[in-house]
């Protein structure tokens, strides 16, 4: 058999590709990206960007309900989105399997919050499955399609950070055909109208304790048995892999695989046979509650944090109390070296005028997040995807109401947008707010990696698309003062603003536009210099906060290697002491 | 055998993601068990990046615990430092003689720690230092500056040469393979305690 040395997110797509799914919807989000854009990359399979997830995930609903094996994948907050759907699909059921992966991301290496979505699967009533390897993210893949078919129901599929991008070895097949499941019209099971939905909901009841017992003879559930049966750990998912690290086989370990419904006759089994009981996992109590109502006396969250990631240390110092603390006596504090906005990016010029404005700016999430941080600061608030339109609206009635003139200022991407900008928009349309929303369009969804959506002009597979335009979308819901600047062009971004905060009717949208820098040949072209006769040093480019311009001895300098040209440093520079240098 | 930890830290776009890519290529074709674990934060340029490799007969978990790795490969001076806490007691240190200022730095608010490479040599029994940049640049290309380093951790592991040759020939674009052979070789001279 062929290896490869797949990530948990490849080995997905691989998964999806060798046991037939012939549908796959995602937006991006870390740590799921990948997922889509490696299934994209088989051309048996159809897969799609959706302007979000819950639109994603009933265009899946809709491909399993015609007969196909679907797919859909999202991170954590992603599911947030599509709770709508989630919960009443486990009503309906599926026809051809159904698979909605959930990336989470404890630590929060890239995501505003950190929820633990093994608990959206008792709530919404749907199975669920964790990998802890790449080869079991492909393995299974090929289980919770079983699974989705034989018991008719959605199956959560769920990783994490370390799962869906740490690399090992897996075994590849070959792809088998399952064919299109025939469609029959059939209302009482896919229309959920009250009456019909009733009957549905007794009928997963019934799943549910047939899923019970197939999860206590499922295999992946299994227990492995240590040269020690005094001590017993229960755990799932990557914090598996950590266990054995750490243990080896020292003790017993019940690796738990389908974490929902639990094999709790299993469960019982291994904790009769045990004298001490710990369960080790990520983030919440997920597991220990329910073992714990089982009548259970067990140990985890007393001595692991539900705080941030799982890592071996960790378990190390917290169940065998050796601390491993060695940073050879160097540097105590160092210089931190946090992301940046890239040398010419088209965010940086707006925040800058931004910070000159007295006004609330509510923002929203995408690389443009960063104008939140020194020295840009011009960011007020941060929720959620889509937030920033409806958030800058309440906060301009709400100083209305009391009778105060704040000028609230609204930033949101233009993937972010059309994620889920429009409605709030609408909002402020509907409701006559005087917010000025400005729409950062680098004509990409950058912070994720640089996906494509509806507004690019190209698909999942790269392939030229219909391109919807931000402009009309705005003046169809009826805002009627819409204006497109050019991101670079300082002076224009800060009179439309201006000219904004004097229009009184109602919304009004500023698109300020130009490709993400790293885009390929979409970027400026040219390099700018300091001239030293004229620079007095006032450090007002600084500012910006663009990486390619430094302090050198008591003077400024513009490093050749990283400046991109975009000149917006010498539309600050009062002297007029930024020139261009070069073309290149 | 036990498995063997590799760190590697550097810098957003210095080229550590195929140093990774290469490494693990080999080792898989040596037929170990492998795990490898990068996390590259957003898509901003210039953050600290790090990969974690481990290799043997079975690998568990793909993290590298803190004072196991038994080499660190940094490929910044100040990278170094910040991960020097995964280094093992006896562990090898690689490190590139190469300052790259982090934002605060270059807008004079933090100081850049002076005397790092000095001090590590003082403090690390088994330290390496290689001007990976300057060997690159005579190479004829600057962007080699990851297989230099790779070419050194390849001697210091005891891997077979040829076996990573071949590798480099695969994944590097034709266009650079001659002169990434020709790094990875001149840092493969340098891989002596
Ligand atoms: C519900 C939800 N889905 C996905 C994400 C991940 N995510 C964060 S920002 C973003 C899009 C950024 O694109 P855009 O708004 O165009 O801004 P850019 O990064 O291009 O500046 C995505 C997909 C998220 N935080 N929340
Ligand atoms: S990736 Fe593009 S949008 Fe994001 S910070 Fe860099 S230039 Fe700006
Ligand atoms: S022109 Fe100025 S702001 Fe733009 S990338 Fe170069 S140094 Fe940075």
């Amino acid at each position: 058999m062929k290896k490869a040395f797949l990530t948990g997110n490849e080995a997905i797509a691989r998964g999806a590709y060798e046991f037939g799914v012939s549908f796959a919807s995602a937006y991006p989000g870390t740590p799921s990206t990948e997922i889509l854009e490696n299934i994209a990359k088989y051309p048996e399979i159809y897969a799609e960007w959706a302007p979000n997830e819950k639109v994603a995930l009933e265009a899946a609903a809709g491909a399993s309900m015609a007969g196909a094996r679907a797919i859909v994948s999202m991170k954590h907050v992603g599911l947030n989105v599509a709770a709508d759907p989630l919960f009443t699909l486990a009503y309906t059921g599926v026809n051809g399997g159904l698979i909605i992966v959930t990336a989470d991301d404890p630590g929060m290496h890239s995501s505003q919050n950190e929820q633990d979505n093994r608990n959206f699967a008792p709530f919404a009533k749907i199975p669920m499955l964790e990998p802890s390897d790449s080869q079991e993210s492909k393995d299974l893949i090929g289980e919770a399609l079983k699974i989705s078919e034989m018991f008719d129901t959605p199956v959560l599929f769920r990783t994490t950070t370390r799962v869906s991008h740490s690399r090992s070895v897996v075994l590849l097949g070959e792809r088998s055909s399952f064919g299109m499941k025939p469609y029959f019209k059939n209302p009482g099971k896919f229309a959920m109208i009250p009456g019909f939905a009733r009957k549905r909901r007794i009928n997963l009841k019934e799943r549910l304790k047939a899923l019970e017992d197939f999860s206590e003879q499922f295999p992946y559930n299994k227990v492995e048995w240590g040269k020690n049966s005094e001590i017993g750990i229960i755990t799932s998912g990557i914090s598996y892999q950590y266990v054995k690290e750490v243990f080896g086989d020292e003790v017993s370990v019940l690796k738990l695989t389908m974490t929902f419904p639990l094999p709790k006759k299993l469960i019982a089994a291994f904790a009769e046979k045990v004298k001490e009981l710990y369960v080790v996992e990520e983030l919440d109590p997920y597991l220990e509650n329910q073992i714990r109502a089982m009548g259970f006396k067990v140990r985890g969250k007393e001595l692991i944090p539900e705080i941030g990631e799982l890592t071996p240390e960790i378990l190390r110092e917290k169940l065998k109390g050796e601390k491993q603390n060695n940073n050879f006596g160097l540097f105590a504090q160092l210089p931190s070296r946090p992301p940046v906005l890239c040398p010419g990016c088209p965010h940086r010029g707006v925040f800058y005028v931004l910070k000159k404005m007295k006004a609330v700016v509510t923002s929203d999430i995408g690389c443009y997040s960063l104008g939140v941080l020194p020295p840009l600061e011009s960011i007020d608030s941060i929720l959620c995807m889509g937030a920033s339109i409806s958030m800058g609206h309440g906060f301009k009635k709400a100083f209305e109401v009391n009778g105060e003139d704040v000028t609230v200022i609204t930033v949101i991407g233009d993937s972010t947008f059309l994620h889920s900008g429009i409605t709030s928009l609408m909002d402020a349309v509907y409701n006559r707010s005087n917010t000025i929303n400005i729409i950062v369009d680098n004509s990409i969804t950058a912070m994720t990696g640089h996906q494509h959506h509806p507004g690019t002009g190209y698909n999942a597979k790269g392939e030229p698309a219909p391109a919807v335009s931000l402009e009309a979308i705005c003046r169809a819901i009826g805002v009627e003062k819409v204006v497109v600047v050019d991101s670079y062009d300082l002076k224009a971004v800060e009179d439309a603003v201006k000219e904004a905060m004097k229009y009184r009717n109602g919304p009004s949208v500023i698109i300020a536009r130009r490709a993400c820098a790293l885009l390929k040949g979409k970027g400026p072209k040219g390099i700018y210099a300091v001239n030293k006769e004229k620079c007095r040093k006032c450090k007002i480019c600084l500012r910006l906060g663009c990486p390619a311009i430094q302090v050198k001895g008591d003077g400024l300098f513009i490093s050749p290697l990283s400046c991109v040209g975009c000149a917006v440093c010498a539309q600050v520079c009062p002297f007029g002491a930024i020139e261009k240098a070069g073309d290149d | 055998m036990a498995a063997k930890n590799i760190f590697i830290s550097g810098v957003g776009g210095q080229g550590t993601i195929l140093a990774g890519k290469v490494i693990t290529t080999v080792l898989v074709n040596l037929g170990y068990d492998v795990k490898m674990s990068e996390v590259h934060e957003m898509a901003q340029r210039g953050g600290s990046v790090i990969t974690q490799i481990r290799y043997g007969d079975k690998v568990y978990s793909p993290l590298i615990e803190k004072g196991k790795a038994d080499v660190l490969l940094a490929f910044e001076k100040l990278e170094a430092v910040r991960y020097v806490e995964y280094l093992a007691p006896k562990g090898i240190l690689i490190v590139n003689d190469l300052e790259m200022s982090p934002a605060s730095v270059l807008i004079g608010k933090e100081e850049y720690p002076a005397d790092i490479v000095e001090r590590l040599k003082e403090k690390i029994e088994n330290t390496i230092v290689v001007d990976a940049v300057g060997i690159a640049k005579e190479c004829g290309e600057i962007r080699s500056q990851n297989m230099v380093l790779v070419g050194v951790l390849a001697k210091v592991m005891g891997w077979p040469k040829d076996a990573l040759i071949s590798v480099i020939r695969d994944v590097v674009p034709e266009k650079y393979v001659d002169v990434n052979i020709m790094a990875f070789e001149r840092g493969w001279d340098m891989g002596v305690i």
